[in-house]
């Protein structure tokens, strides 16, 4: 319990800080308008596009693989706990759902998802 | 939880690993052989289906439960499991024609059919509500994958998008109904729920009602009933036509499986009293499904339609509870699969790349360019409309005798006069087929098909024998039906 | 027992197979052999077995031969059986002789025609079924047998494709015998409901046992199938459309065989029906009143062949009156009697139709009786014996009907009255017919006149031995001779006769029977004398009348314009719901009207994607969540 306590206390005493600085920031920070500093601007530059084109499909191949192994890994963390309680047969079921993983993953290079061109 | 390896038993099991093995074996066949021919991969998946079909003939018997009781080998898993292994083989004859050889990519495209099946294995075999739910979002997503497989066809991409959009909206209804009935009872696998409601009165609690109902909800959806029907026309019309048939057969009969074997297990029959919400839906849903097909001059949605009224059919199997009820929706999902499998399969058989062969005008005087394909087209349009002696009469025929038994005699003619109305539009195709002359700029048909040739020979050997030798059909799934009491 | 029995429809089928999967490759003279062959072949062996029926004891008369189970659950079954009783025995051999005389017909009449071998495939076909159909030793199979002879009327009907209107008339004929059928059906379920058997002897012989209200309810409903088969009030729109068909078509399936199914099955029957004094009086009116109606309305037809399919659908009133009083052995003797004389009537009109290039107009006829004299001769007994002049078999037939429709404990003498008018105005019509297409000055185009001829052998020997039946038909209903035809039927209809006789004491005697013989013979000849009157000695005569009595005559012409009832009344209500409701309104109304809003406001998403993205999908969606909390809503409120 009383762990728990000292987390929500530092929890509390981050976000009490971060408030304060925004505030002092608004209260002390001086405030000039003009056009020229709404303006969008890239790196000293006046930007040549839109923001919000498209991107391309290549972006969402490798977040949706990251996605993929991302959770594959978090997934080690548990098994990894009871992994002496499984005994073998744990060790077995972690290589099948690897080797499906791997599987998928020989699909998405084969496929050519990997290839930036 | 310290299980050793050889106490698994790994019979019920072993047709969903063997899918699974096939799936990625395919997968890999195709990544690196990519010139391979198609008609080899098809030998090969219909080689590995045949195993599996063995692997399943071997759970005939006293159910056999593995991994924790979430999954059983038994008579009805068993003859589910052929019944889906079947149309699998069906669809992978029909796609080897040469309208979407253009497009598809065969490794790919029968990896993902075979992962569809193991979806549906794990429906019918599944005893705990997230083994089923596991089953269905493999065979969903499967199928929307498959769906929009005509990658350069407007339709076919409107067709996954619907089809993924509405699928995912109905999973949620599924997955919620599960949480409900785990909710109420404290767990999700089927015999612990039964023993729940044995123990347990139910008067006044609404929360395992309304978890059955949305588990219905949800699996509803997947059987195209109303008033969840509204994307099967827009799916199957956009879908490759294999899949089509396989989307309105294998999915269906799959969604069945898992209602059946929830609501026999579980006895929500006696538990929630849905018999009238069942009623209105089954003659809403026939009556729907018939009359708009009336009009449709296109054939696939003219099917799309039909099968939204066969799933009303077979609702009244469901409906009567009894022995001869319950088999024969089993003989019905038997015979539908074939007889609705031919008919994509004649469409498929004609078709070309450049030309689909679905409407009415396309198949006018097609008995004096190609009779072999009218004659199919004939047998299947009886056979969908019930006239004996085809397989659809004789399971129109135990559906309703089922009901009358039951005491639903509005229900059964309700039924009765659908199916009259239902012959209307199923007759005028084989009007159009033996009584109009060949229109001049009729389209030219596809030629050298004989893998969907010998799936038509196949579903009309099937259609007409289950029509004129249904006993012995009928004795397996009166035993099945039997097995659960 | 007999295990030769299946033999009998087996060679139908055999036909059927070779012609229609080799029919293409053999030439026109292989093809009528092979059809006309199975037939002749099923014809003998039929002969075979009633010889060997006949050396039985007449309540031991029955062969059953069960080839397999056709499905079975828990305790009810359905075989896969033939019953070869006196009922069967009669049935069965006129569909194989009639049937046989009309396959040699027809290789003459279709001489020539490009479907020459679909059409043999299709007629053999139509005999399997209807074989089925009458040796069936269950509902299931008589059932079966229905399905199969009316898809084969359908495509036979249709048979020349090419005429849209034909096409049309197969479908309608089709549709108003699903409704029949519709009947039928649960006909049959409520039978499998209350007996636990679909099976002829065990359903009839628990009869007693089941409350009278579901008897009546049965027996009403299979009544509303055999309407449908058998063209009566109200389901017989279908069979004056139904002669688009080739002529031989029509004589074997509008006249001798199909059409009397339903006489066949309520005589089949009969154990149920005459427990239920409501359905055989409703069966008695039915058959009386159509009896008359189609009567009048064959009086003004102009088409030869309109002019024989309302006689048909009249004289299969007939026979719905016998059984309607109980007297189905007589529905069964008129039965085959009415296979001889209309199927030799039938083929005549097609050997005139054969002479002329296919006229059927009565207008464009007259004087063939001096080119075509086998044609005129034969027709002239078809004639003789339709109207019930002494002698010729309608005669007794007819006479039996009207006898029993008087007499019977069900009957009536407004029946007998009414049968009687009717049996008046048939002579008449029958007689104009014959008068206006044999007699007087030739109306013949002159074109066509030039190439009049007398059919060939094969089509006029047919005609002869029809003839020859239709005159001898008669005699062995006659009780006295040796083993009348009654006395055969007997053990099919035993409780049907015991009810008979239990009920008839009293009012019938000789002196009565000969009486009213006498008096419906007087009206008959006055029948025929009148037409005489009109359409020979006064040919202008029957105009006048037509102008005089202008109203009736319009309302006779339009055959009492019931197609237009029907089709304002109930096909276009359904067309339009189709049309209106689901198809305009729900798809392109509520679905286009969403489509259309959700666009105006996301105006900016293309064109191509507005339409396969949005709108629907929204409201499938909402579908599905209005349908679940209507459900919901249903379950948490009751």
């Amino acid at each position: 319990m009383e762990k728990i306590i000292a987390v929500l206390f530092m929890f509390a005493v981050s976000a009490l800080l971060a408030l304060i600085f925004f505030t002092l920031n608004r209260l002390l920070g001086p405030r000039k308008e003009s056009v020229v500093k709404s303006v969008p601007f890239e790196t000293g530059r006046a930007p040549i596009t839109l923001p919000t084109h498209r991107m391309s499909i290549k972006f969402y191949m490798i977040a949706i693989l990251f996605v993929l192994f991302d959770v594959e890994m978090i997934f080690f963390y548990p098994w990894a706990v009871v992994f002496r309680k499984l005994g073998i047969l744990g060790l077995i079921e972690m290589g099948i759902f690897i080797l499906v993983l791997f599987l998928g993953l020989v699909y998405a290079w084969k496929k050519g998802a990997l290839e930036w061109e | 939880m310290n299980t050793a390896i050889g106490t698994i038993d790994w019979i019920p099991v072993a047709p969903f690993i063997a899918l699974s093995v096939l799936g990625f074996l395919i997968m890999i066949i195709g990544l690196f052989f990519p010139r391979i021919y198609r008609e080899t991969l098809g030998t090969i998946t219909l080689v590995g289906l045949a195993v599996t079909f063995f692997l399943i003939l071997q759970n005939w018997g006293e159910p056999r439960y593995a991994f924790a009781n979430t999954i059983v080998g038994d008579k009805f898993s068993t003859v589910f499991n052929g019944l889906f292994v079947v149309g699998a083989a069906l669809t992978i004859l029909l796609s080897l024609n040469s309208q979407e050889n253009r497009y598809l990519l065969y490794a790919d495209y029968f990896t993902v059919i075979v992962f569809a099946t193991a979806g549906m294995v794990l429906m019918s075999a599944g005893t705990h509500l997230l083994t089923i739910f596991l089953g269905l979002e493999t065979l969903s997503i499967a199928l929307y994958v498959l769906a929009g497989f005509r990658r350069e066809n407007a339709f076919s991409l409107e067709s996954a998008f619907k089809y993924f959009l509405l699928g995912a909206f109905a999973s949620g209804f599924l997955l919620y109904g599960i949480a409900l009935i785990y909710g109420a009872t404290g767990s999700a696998d089927i015999q612990e729920v039964t023993r729940w409601i044995q123990q347990n009165s139910l008067t006044g609690s609404l929360m395992l009602p309304i978890g059955f109902l949305l588990l219905f909800v949800g699996l509803g959806f997947k059987l195209a009933i109303f008033p969840f029907h509204m994307w099967a026309p827009d799916v199957y019309q956009g879908a490759p036509t294999p899949i089509s048939a396989f989307m309105a057969t294998g999915s269906k009969a799959a969604a069945f499986a898992a209602l059946l074997r929830v609501a026999l297990s579980t006895q929500s029959y006696t538990a929630i009293a849905w018999e009238q919400v069942l009623w209105v839906i089954a003659v809403a849903t026939m009556t729907i499904g018939n009359i708009i097909a009336l009009r449709q001059d296109n054939i696939k949605r003219m099917l799309a339609y039909s099968s939204i009224a066969h799933a009303g059919y077979i609702l009244i199997g469901f409906i009567a509870n009894n022995e001869l009820g319950h088999s024969g929706m089993l003989f019905y999902l038997l015979s539908y699969t074939f007889m609705n499998i031919g008919a994509f399969g004649v469409i498929s058989y004609l078709s070309t790349a450049e030309h689909e062969f679905v409407t009415l005008g396309d198949v006018r005087g097609l008995a004096y360019r190609r009779p072999f394909a009218a004659i199919a087209m004939a047998v299947f349009m009886f056979s969908l409309a019930g006239i004996p002696p085809t397989a659809g009469f004789i399971s129109k025929f135990y559906i309703f005798s089922a009901a009358v038994k039951a005491g639903y005699v509005w229900l059964v003619i309700l039924g009765v006069i659908n199916s009259m109305i239902s012959l209307y539009y199923y007759l005028g195709v084989v009007v159009q087929m033996f009584m109009s002359a060949v229109e001049e700029k009729a389209p030219a048909t596809a030629t050298q098909q004989p893998a969907v040739a010998l799936a038509l020979v196949v579903s009309m050997f099937a259609v007409l024998g289950l029509g004129i030798f249904p006993s012995r059909w009928l004795a397996v799934f009166m035993e099945m039906a039997r097995s659960f009491i | 027992m007999n295990d030769y029995l299946w033999l009998i429809p087996f060679f139908p089928l055999l036909g059927f197979l070779i012609n229609g999967l080799l029919g293409r490759n053999f030439s026109e003279k292989m093809v009528g052999i092979i059809g006309a062959g199975a037939i002749f072949l099923s014809f003998v062996t039929t002969l075979l077995t009633f010889k060997e029926l006949l050396t039985l004891e007449p309540e031991h008369r029955i062969f059953i031969q069960k080839l397999y189970t056709w499905m079975a659950t828990g305790n009810f079954s359905v075989d896969v059986a033939f019953r070869f009783d006196a009922l069967s025995a009669v049935m069965t051999l006129v569909v194989t002789g009639v049937g046989f005389l009309i396959h040699v017909y027809s290789i003459g009449y279709m001489h020539g025609d490009r479907g020459f071998f679909r059409y043999f495939a299709f007629l053999n076909l139509f005999t399997f079924a209807m074989l089925l159909l009458v040796l069936g030793n269950n509902f299931l199979i008589l059932f079966l047998g229905w399905e199969g002879v009316g898809l084969c009327s359908y495509l036979l009907i249709g048979f020349w494709y090419e005429k849209i209107d034909y096409a049309n008339a197969g479908m309608k004929a089709f549709i108003v015998n699903r409704i029949g059928d519709f009947g039928f059906l649960l006909g049959m379920f409520l039978i499998f409901k209350h007996f636990g058997s679909l099976d002829f002897d065990q359903v009839f012989s628990n009869a007693a046992a089941v409350p009278p209200g579901v008897i009546t309810a049965i027996t009403l409903l299979l009544f509303v199938g055999a309407t449908g088969k058998s063209a009566q009030i109200p389901l017989y729109v279908w069979l004056p459309d139904a002669m688009a068909g080739p002529t031989p078509v029509s004589a074997l399936i509008h006249a001798a065989t199909m059409v009397t199914a339903g006489v066949y099955m309520v005589s089949r029957a009969s154990a149920l029906y005459i427990l239920s004094p409501l359905a055989l009086s409703v069966v008695a009116v039915i058959g009386v009143a159509t009896a008359l109606f189609a009567a009048t309305m064959a009086i003004t037809s102009q088409d030869i062949k309109k002019v024989l399919a309302y006689s048909t659908i009249s004289q299969l009133g007939y026979m719905f009156l016998a059984a309607g009083v109980g007297a189905f052995s007589a529905a069964i003797f008129h039965l085959m009697t009415h296979a001889f004389f209309k199927a030799l009537l039938f083929l005549g009109a097609g050997s005139v139709m054969h002479a002329l290039s296919n006229e059927t107009n009565l207008m464009k006829m007259g004087g063939l009786r001096k080119h075509l004299p086998i044609t005129f001769w034969t027709f002239l007994v078809g004639g003789l014996a339709i109207s019930g002049i002494p002698g010729f078999s309608g005669f007794f037939s007819k006479d039996e009907i009207l006898w029993k429709a008087f007499s019977s404990p069900f009957g009536s003498p407004v029946l007998w009255g009414v049968g009687a008018v009717a049996a008046g105005i048939t002579a008449f019509y029958i007689f104009r017919m014959i008068y206006l297409a044999f007699y007087g000055e030739s109306r013949v185009d002159p074109e066509v006149a030039l190439h009049i001829h007398e059919s060939p052998k094969v089509m006029t020997v047919p005609l002869m031995v029809l003839a020859v039946l239709s005159i001898i038909g008669g005699y062995v209903g006659i009780p006295h001779v040796y083993m009348g035809l009654e006395h055969f039927l007997e053990p099919v209809f035993e409780p049907a006769s015991v009810a008979m006789a239990a009920g008839a004491a009293g009012h019938a005697s000789a002196s009565t029977e000969f009486t009213l013989m006498g008096i419906s013979v007087v009206i008959a000849l006055a029948g025929i004398y009148l037409a005489y009157q009109l359409y020979v000695m006064n040919p202008e005569k029957p105009r006048q009348l037509a102008q005089s009595m202008h109203g009736l005559y319009t309302l006779l012409f339009n055959k009492y314009y019931v197609d237009e009832i029907y089709q304002a009344v109930f096909v276009k209500p359904f067309v339009n719901l189709s049309n209106v409701f689901f198809w305009r309104f729900f798809d392109v109304k509520i679905i286009d009207g969403i489509v259309n809003g959700v666009a105006r406001i996301f105006g900016n998403i293309a064109a191509g994607l507005r339409r396969m993205q949005t709108g629907i999908v929204q409201m499938y969606a909402l579908s599905l969540m209005l349908g679940a909390i209507i459900i919901f809503g249903y379950f948490i409120l009751r």
